[in-house]
């Protein structure tokens, strides 16, 4: 297998590499500003409301006014922030978001300004720990924005951030050590042409779904944004922050959300490669030239619908829930699924055993197993025993209190029967249920 | 063939530039009025109760969350170069990163019992 990079740059220039470099973060500038107008559209066609459609074509630049107006406010710092680090915080956080694309290939050699180049900025052998890397520093933004702003919100939603994409972040590198050893290299280019006959999401099912619940743990979104749960902690570590410094947390959420979707789209979609009936049409002609951008486009776009879908979907979890699915369940499905991967993959390597009968008989058992683990019920704690009914006296503290739910009020004592020639259509309950009603 | 780091570099560059950039303008652009209520900790409107630098406070869980995170992120880092050198390595290397995956588990799993990944 090749270990080394597959895409050759060898025909880069430097001015080939400001082209690109620029090109990259104009692209994720123009698609951040696209992404938060297509939320709330489509956040807003979930919920039956129109969502933004007053500035420009179809609402179109709402966001634009938005960071025009973001830009023209006013830059503060708190009193009792830590100044260098309050303004450090932000920029780092935007700084390492704009980095990770510099090894995700859009597409294969093109031919531009006259040169034949890669559509990648650049690839290394560890492209993808690079990858990992650079995510990882993108934490101390918000670490440290939370510490440096001096004030109890922002600090508490930062260590829970800080918690929160540290434990997601092992599941996310678990689940990508199966890709490495089936594609047998780190290169972003090597992964993708390894994918030529069948993409990895497919072969490597389980891996996927752990990175896809990671990645949305790994950028704080929801139903996992629990360091701005704003009915906790009003915005989490970004509270303190006005202007251009809270705009750049911003923007760098939206490009994380690109970055790993981009990611998935490489490692497990099989990156700008057009999808199967697409290419097998005349020839791979779809997998050469400019198209493959079109296809890495739709595929990164598909799975930012899917964050904005699971945001109109699902509801916030409660932190112990959440860590519980980080630690409790995405971590030992990576490692189990890990060795079986291992499994396989040496039998198919280092034995001389047919594939397709042993993947069977390993394969469905293991399948089974997983799903048994994922969805084995708690072991339940006996129910304390109901003590007898207690007589609820509305008068125990001193002064009435109405019932709870699940209470009943003792009859009036000196409330008349009500006849049976009287009683109300509708109104069957008994004297004292209707009394307890919701007054 | 080139360094492959130097784009990257280049890279860096651009994002510093817009980086920097973006905060300067902004702060050569907006209006500064001063106000003393506007400089203080946000606390939804109440008097807010704030803390030195350093002095706030938080559960100690999210240290016990960071010791273990250190644990299982050099776990995945060793495997790294391991599963990209996987065939060269044979089966004495998937032998040796069994034993290690198995190595690793135990305190896992005993970490797990003695409730040290509950959240309450």
């Amino acid at each position: 297998m090749n270990h080394q990079v597959v895409a050759d740059f060898s025909n880069d220039t430097w001015w080939i590499w400001v082209i690109k470099a620029v090109a990259i973060i104009v692209f994720l500038l123009l698609n951040v500003l696209i992404a938060i107008w297509a939320e709330r559209r489509i956040l807003g066609r979930m919920q039956i409301r129109p969502g933004p459609n007053v500035h420009g074509p179809l609402g179109l630049f709402q966001s634009l006014a938005d960071a025009m107006k973001l830009l023209l406010k006013e830059d503060m710092t708190v009193k009792a922030a830590d100044k260098f680090v309050y303004v450090l915080a932000p920029l780092i956080t935007v700084f390492a978001s704009l980095l990770v694309f510099a090894v995700i290939p859009f597409g294969p050699e093109v031919s531009m300004f006259g040169v034949v180049t890669p559509l990648q900025l650049t690839d290394t052998p560890v492209a993808v720990l690079y990858v990992l890397a650079v995510t990882s520093f993108g934490v101390y933004g918000i670490m440290l924005g939370g510490w440096a702003s001096g004030s109890t919100y922002p600090l508490l939603g930062s260590v829970r951030g800080t918690a929160q994409v540290i434990s997601y972040e092992l599941a996310m590198g678990l689940s990508l050590v199966s890709v490495f050893v089936v594609s047998g290299s780190m290169s972003t280019s090597a992964i993708v042409a390894a994918q030529a006959p069948f993409w990895w999401c497919l072969a490597l099912l389980p891996a996927f779904l752990v990175y896809v619940v990671s990645m949305v743990g790994e950028t704080n979104r929801l139903p996992f944004d629990l360091p701005e749960a704003e009915g906790e902690l009003v915005a989490g570590h970004m509270t303190e922050y006005s202007s251009m410094k809270f705009a750049w947390f911003f923007l760098a959420e939206y490009i994380n959300m690109f970055n790993v979707s981009a990611v998935a789209t490489t490692l497990f979609l099989g990156g700008w490669r057009a999808p199967w009936p697409i290419s097998a049409i005349g020839d791979g002609m779809f997998n050469e030239g400019w198209w493959p951008f079109l296809w890495f486009f739709l595929k990164m776009w598909s799975l930012m619908f899917f964050f904005f879908w699971v945001r109109g979907t699902l509801l916030r979890f409660r932190y112990d829930q959440f860590m519980n699915i980080g630690w409790k369940i995405l971590i030992p499905t990576a490692l189990v699924w890990l060795v079986a991967v291992i499994g396989v993959q040496s039998v198919r390597q280092f034995a001389e055993v047919d594939l397709r009968q042993m993947l069977i008989w390993i394969g469905i058992p293991l399948a089974v197993l997983l799903l048994a683990l994922v969805f084995w019920p708690e072991k339940k704690k006996p129910e304390p025993v109901a003590a007898g009914p207690v007589v609820f006296d509305p008068m125990a503290d001193g002064f009435p209190v109405p019932p709870l739910p699940g209470q009943q009020l003792p009859p009036a004592p000196r409330r008349r029967t009500v006849s049976a020639g009287s009683v109300v259509a509708g109104a069957t309950a008994g004297p004292e249920t209707k009394e307890t009603g919701d007054e | 063939m080139t360094n492959p780091y130097v784009p990257i570099l280049v890279l860096m560059g651009a994002a510093a530039l817009l980086a920097l950039g973006g905060i300067g303008a902004s702060a050569v652009i907006g209006p500064k009025v001063y106000s003393r209520a506007k400089l203080e900790a946000y606390e939804c409107g109440i008097q807010p109760t704030p803390h030195a630098i350093g002095h706030g406070r938080f559960n100690i869980k999210y240290y016990l969350v960071a010791m273990t995170f250190i644990v299982f992120d050099i776990e995945v880092v060793f495997l790294y170069p391991w599963a990209v050198a996987f065939s060269d390595l044979a089966v004495f290397g998937v032998v040796a990163m069994l034993g290690f995956l198995a190595l690793i588990t135990v305190p896992y799993l005993y970490e797990w019992r003695r409730g040290a990944l509950n959240w309450d």
